[in-house]
């Protein structure tokens, strides 16, 4: 079905509807494009910062662009796509807020999913380490982590409310990928994926 | 292989025209000379169009008929690279106003019988890719899965998707821009100075008693050479490391103004080859077109109008140590291809060669090309 696709990435792609636009922030190598390409005729475009990364994708015959969401986001037209997806990038961007707002400009609905930094194992490590965690999600020390806007559930919660944006639906996986229930999710949900409107 | 005419090495055509220039000046008959390479499909779908850049030529794969070297593009072009005769059908043309058989101030003017000289008209860069669109309907080739070029070749392919979109089904634009900025048009102009101010220049009518401008040639060569290197490719090849001479093998400084730097000799040497292939008046009028070249202003000062409803796919790559045409040259065009909702893919590949580079060996550009043409062709 979703051809071992990263737990996050099979909820979006089990989610878009078939042949509808998307943008891909933050593609990676465009393993979720290429499944939405493949399996459900979309025409997807990605972004993403790493050069290598973007190659791969290129070499898959994916229309993907170096660039930056925090930098790149505003040339893109109001409207341009059914979908704008951030899989695991939130947390990466110098102004999470703003590219929330770009997001929802540019796609109709948008998916966005994170690592939650309320998960119970992050909580225990800090708690009883005195650490920075370091767990599957979040995989490198403080130093050389990309992750500068750590957020967890409540937060991404309050957030959107905050911003009168809708809560279309919203998916919460333990650590092996097994669906937490929303009212747990804060404490037992290591990924949180969101689809969100204006 | 074809037995057709019409495909080959070294081959030439004679165009009745005329071609309408962006002058208002009217061209004809147009000579345009051009290699093919590989087998047209019969459903016409393979064709590649390579466009070279302001000193190069259609000998992309082949030996250079004048110096001998072998084609100028062999990291790209040729069996199992990703632009491949055995898959593709390749075709390079001279550029109009070149000097390697394509009509230019070098040619005879027919109501004259003399060379054009310096009263062979401006062109444009669009201008050309209307010749090269005519020598397709020579070929009877409609339409091209793709079009590809670094440089000013790069400035072709993005007139091509803008003047014919529907003839273009993908787009490679390399270590290009989508106008010439002012440090741009400074570099050519001092290149065009020191040609008119060679004595030998002569207002351009130098071609009876072939005494050609060859100094002011080899110092616009030199000048504009520099800008196709980066400084730290130049310390790495050259630093300050004084020329070997006979009487003494690590070299000295002569207090005089011999080529006592490795880097002189180097630039020196670079002029002078360039002086034997290389004629001073195409020099002239090419670099014009390149300065002329501004995209977004053919299409209303806005460069996404360019490529509005544009159905063509585009690949374009920059290198991180062009200071010619630099990455954010080609992220203009990358945001106005998104403004537009063209398909686009962008990467700035790490290099050290600078401008260069898209000629060299940089493998990454290769795997990037390959992949892109493979997933459209």
């Amino acid at each position: 079905m979703t051809n071992g696709l990263r737990p996050d990435l099979a909820i979006i792609a089990n989610n878009v509807a078939t042949g509808s636009r998307v943008l891909d922030i933050g593609c990676g190598d465009g393993a979720l494009m290429a499944e939405l390409r493949d399996r459900k005729q979309v025409d997807a475009r990605g972004l993403e910062i790493d050069p290598a990364n973007v190659s791969l994708a290129v070499r898959r015959g994916l229309s993907v662009v170096q660039g930056d969401a925090d930098a790149d986001l505003s040339h893109y037209p109001d409207d341009a796509f059914d979908y704008a997806i951030l899989s695991q990038t939130l947390q990466t961007t110098r102004a999470p807020d703003r590219v929330l707002d770009e997001l929802l400009r540019i796609g109709r609905h948008a998916f966005v999913s994170f690592p939650n930094f309320a998960y119970w194992k992050v909580r225990w490590a800090l708690m009883w380490g005195g650490r920075m965690p370091v767990t599957a999600a979040l995989p490198v020390s403080w130093y050389e982590t990309e992750n500068i806007h750590q957020l967890t559930v409540d937060d991404f919660r309050a957030f959107v409310a905050e911003r009168g944006v809708t809560v279309e639906n919203a998916w919460f996986l333990s650590g092996n990928a097994r669906p937490i229930s929303p009212a747990a999710a804060n404490l037992r949900a290591e990924h949180a994926v969101f689809l969100l409107r204006r | 292989m074809s037995d057709d005419q019409r495909f080959g090495l070294a081959r030439s055509i004679t165009l009745p025209g005329p071609l309408r220039l962006d002058s208002g000046a009217q061209l004809g008959p147009i000579d345009i000379s051009y290699e093919t390479y590989g087998t047209p499909a019969d459903d016409g779908s393979n064709a590649v169009l390579i466009c070279h850049a302001l000193t190069g030529d259609q000998f992309v794969a082949s030996t250079h008929p004048r110096t001998g070297k072998p084609g100028w593009w062999p990291r790209m072009v040729g069996p199992g690279k990703p632009i491949d005769p055995e898959r593709h059908f390749i075709i390079c043309a001279n550029v109009l106003g070149g000097c390697m058989g394509s009509t230019g101030p070098g040619s005879i003017d027919p109501a004259t019988g003399e060379p054009y000289a310096m009263r062979f008209p401006v062109i444009t860069i669009r201008d050309m890719v209307r010749a090269q669109a005519m020598l397709l309907d020579h070929l009877q080739i409609a339409t091209l899965a793709a079009v590809i070029g670094g440089s000013m070749g790069g400035m072709q392919v993005l007139e091509w998707a803008a003047t014919y979109p529907e003839r273009v089904r993908s787009a490679v634009i390399i270590a290009a821009a989508a106008r010439h900025s002012a440090q741009n048009i400074a570099f050519h102009e001092v290149g065009r100075q020191a040609i008119m101010a060679d004595p030998s220049w002569r207002n351009g009518a130098y071609y009876a008693d072939n005494v050609v401008p060859s100094a002011g040639l080899a110092v616009a060569r030199m000048a504009a050479h520099i800008t196709y290197l980066s400084e730290a490719g130049l310390t790495e090849k050259f630093g300050r490391r004084l020329q070997a001479r006979p009487e003494n093998p690590y070299g000295a400084k002569s207090f005089g103004f011999d080529a006592d730097f490795q880097v002189e000799s180097y630039l020196r040497h670079q002029g002078i080859s360039f002086v034997d292939r290389f004629d001073a008046n195409s020099y002239l009028y090419i670099t014009r077109a390149m300065d002329y070249f501004d995209l977004a202003e053919e299409h209303g000062g806005l460069l996404a109008n360019a490529f509005a409803g544009s159905p063509t796919r585009f690949c374009l790559v920059s290198f991180d140590s062009d200071w010619l045409y630099p990455t954010s040259e080609t992220r203009e065009i990358v945001h106005a291809l998104n403004a537009a909702g063209a398909a686009v893919s962008f990467v700035e590949l790490s290099s050290p060669f600078g401008h260069d580079a898209f000629l060299l060996d940089v493998p990454e550009l290769n795997r990037v090309v390959d992949g892109f043409l493979r997933a459209v062709v």
